[in-house]
């Protein structure tokens, strides 16, 4: 498990602070982006940014798991898919207000989270990542088969945009877009406090020498469950989110294609960075946008950029970013 | 004629066979991950592609070259080995330092562009293959219908499997890889050539994935796809089983064929995730697997 990504070098009081003083520019950089973005012209698009902050934040939920936990999902398809389709079936059928149909998913991408996860820490390295696959090919089968609940092949279409608390009406992409944005913001500070957080310290000790931290004492599998349930509510944000945002929910977002695709994210980004997630989504679902008309190409391009990332590209973007600079993002 | 718990015979037997069937290729796929993942550290991602492969190239023949199912079933694993050990040299090779994870990512993104190819050329519905003529028709049991194809593919599959074991556990060759497995350095100070040993194994285990493919294109339709979610049952099926052991997955193969059939008579509902709940359990019970070591 050592060798996951790069472990940057252990920083001392005067140069973590340089640093925080760099991310703390970053976010507020990127919230005055957000603010602006819509009224930029050509990629200004609020339905294709909702899109991508959607992916952003599931691709750095996912990332919390590996970069920072050292524990390879192949299965967050199932959180992000299954909070998705509670998010739209509970706006849509039972009229509930965006803010709770999205606690709603999140939770229950939580509870999800910690019944995968409690099997999948049993194991580890590469059958960690079998199990997480498997089990989440178990809800894509349900969703499938339960049609009432997810609308099968359909998919769970026209989903309701409701008045947000039940007073702000969501009635245009751009007001959706905005409440997007600050989900997707609130969410990336938080995943940036847990990773800077003792907590975050100590999972990426377990990263690093797994042996280690047990014999210092750190209930090791109780680390990695709660890194597992944190990353999968996330995920399970994200596909509330998304459900309210793109007004659908369907087999899609529960395939183990989209496993596949937020890892490719992840990896594109800079794995085990705090902004490399968010580049990766944009870089892959631009890409896919762009490339939307050529069918199974899409699938042959994104192979060939796993193949070029894994072989060449390890450090991802960001990361390559990040060690220009000598510091990490 | 007499009923099971209210299951006429026919039915049972025929949902057996059809879980004994697909149980051969559960065994087939497993035995091939556990032998690449024994000597390459690599989870095969594209062992589902490569399935996939071995059913298209016969169907290539076929329909392209005229050449028909006998040939095919040694043709088709050839090719398919070849292109697998194409891929070990130019690819793998450079990922043997680095964490296992980094092979499961890159065989992941070499099934993505496989599959991709294949759909873009062939279209995502399926191509027929023919049953060939000496495999037509069937025998009457009395209790039940057995088509001849259905039972070649048993016994062509249970047959591989045993030869596969026998070759590992019985030969110079096998015990070659067994010492290669154990430690990989050590044989090498021996004089064996350990790089093209993991060559050659990876050619063998893509081979194995495509013969399955052959066996499987009369029964299923020859189809881009059907590599892509059998993988992921293989893939329990081999948390199930542990990869420790050769017999481990063959038997845990079966088996797993088999109970998923059973599911498909008593509680059709469950069947496409009985394998999942079976592998949950296990985890619960065993962690290592039926037939695991202990990590």
């Amino acid at each position: 498990m050592a060798e996951v990504t790069i472990t940057p070098p252990a920083p001392e009081n005067a140069e973590q602070a340089d640093h925080s003083a760099l991310h703390r520019t970053l976010f507020i950089g990127m919230a005055a982006l957000l603010v602006v973005l819509p009224f930029i012209p050509v990629i200004g698009y609020p339905f294709f940014l909702m899109k991508v902050l959607c992916f952003a934040l599931f691709a750095c939920a996912f990332n919390l798991m590996l970069g920072y936990g050292g524990l390879l999902s192949f299965g967050h398809a199932a959180y992000f898919g299954f909070a998705a389709y509670v998010a739209a079936y509970t706006a849509k059928h039972w009229g509930l207000t965006p803010e709770v149909s999205i606690l709603l998913g999140t939770g229950s991408g939580a509870v999800l989270g910690l019944a995968f996860g409690a099997l999948a820490i049993r194991r580890q390295g590469i059958y960690f990542a079998m199990i997480t696959l498997a089990l989440a090919q178990m809800v894509y089968f349900f969703s499938l088969q339960a049609p009432r609940f997810t609308g099968g092949e359909d998919g769970i279409q026209a989903v309701p945009r409701n008045a947000l608390f039940g007073v702000l009406p969501l009635g245009n992409d751009t007001t959706t877009y905005y409440l997007v944005a600050v989900i997707f913001f609130v969410g990336v500070l938080l995943i940036y406090r847990i990773i800077h957080s003792p907590f975050g310290q100590v999972l990426k000790a377990i990263r690093d020498n797994e042996a280690r931290a047990v014999s210092l004492g750190y209930r090791v599998n109780q680390y990695k469950l709660a890194v597992f349930v944190l990353s999968a509510s996330l995920a399970g944000l994200a596909g509330a989110t998304k459900a309210i945002a793109v007004q659908l929910a369907s087999l899609t977002d529960v395939h183990w294609s989209m496993s596949g695709e937020v890892v490719l994210m992840t990896l594109v980004g800079g794995m085990g960075t705090v902004f490399g997630p968010i580049v990766g989504a944009a870089v892959i679902i631009s890409m896919q946008n762009f490339l939307a008309g050529l069918g199974a190409w899409v699938t042959v391009v994104q192979g060939v950029i796993f193949v070029i990332c894994v072989l060449v590209f390890r450090e991802g973007i960001v990361g390559v970013i990040g060690k220009w600079l000598k510091k990490p993002l | 004629m007499f009923e099971l718990l209210g299951i006429p015979p026919q039915a049972l037997f025929g949902q057996l066979l059809l879980g004994l069937i697909n149980g051969s290729f559960y065994a087939i796929l497993s035995l091939g991950l556990a032998v690449i993942f024994g000597l390459l550290n690599i989870i095969n991602f594209t062992h589902g592609a490569q399935y996939m492969m071995g059913a298209f190239i016969a169907w290539m023949l076929l329909n392209w070259l005229g050449i028909g199912y006998w040939p095919s079933l040694l043709l088709a694993p050839v090719v398919a080995g070849v292109s697998g050990v194409i891929i070990e040299r130019l690819f793998m090779q450079r990922l043997y330092h680095l964490d296992h994870l980094y092979g499961l990512l890159l065989t992941f993104g070499l099934a993505l562009i496989i599959q991709g190819l294949f759909r873009n050329y062939f279209g995502s519905s399926g191509l027929p293959y023919q049953i060939p003529a000496e495999l037509r028709g069937g025998q009457n049991l009395g209790f039940m219908f057995l088509p001849n194809y259905r039972a070649w593919v048993v016994v062509a599959s249970l047959a591989v499997c045993l030869a596969t074991w026998f070759v590992i556990e019985k030969t110079r060759l096998g015990a070659y890889l067994r010492a290669a497995t154990e430690n990989p350095t050590l044989t090498q100070a021996f004089g064996i050539n350990v790089p093209l040993l993991i060559t050659l194994t990876y050619g063998f285990g893509v081979g194995l994935a495509a013969f399955a493919g052959v066996l499987a294109a009369p029964i299923y339709s020859v189809n881009p796809n059907m590599g892509a979610d059998l993988i992921i049952v293989v893939f329990a099926v081999v948390v199930i089983g542990g990869m420790g052991s050769i017999l481990g997955a063959i038997v845990t193969g079966f088996g797993l064929g088999i109970i998923e059939g059973l599911t498909k008579v008593f509680y059709p509902e469950a069947s496409a995730t009985v394998i999942f709940i079976i592998m949950a359990i296990v985890l619960l019970v065993k962690p290592a697997g039926l037939f695991g070591r202990t990590a």
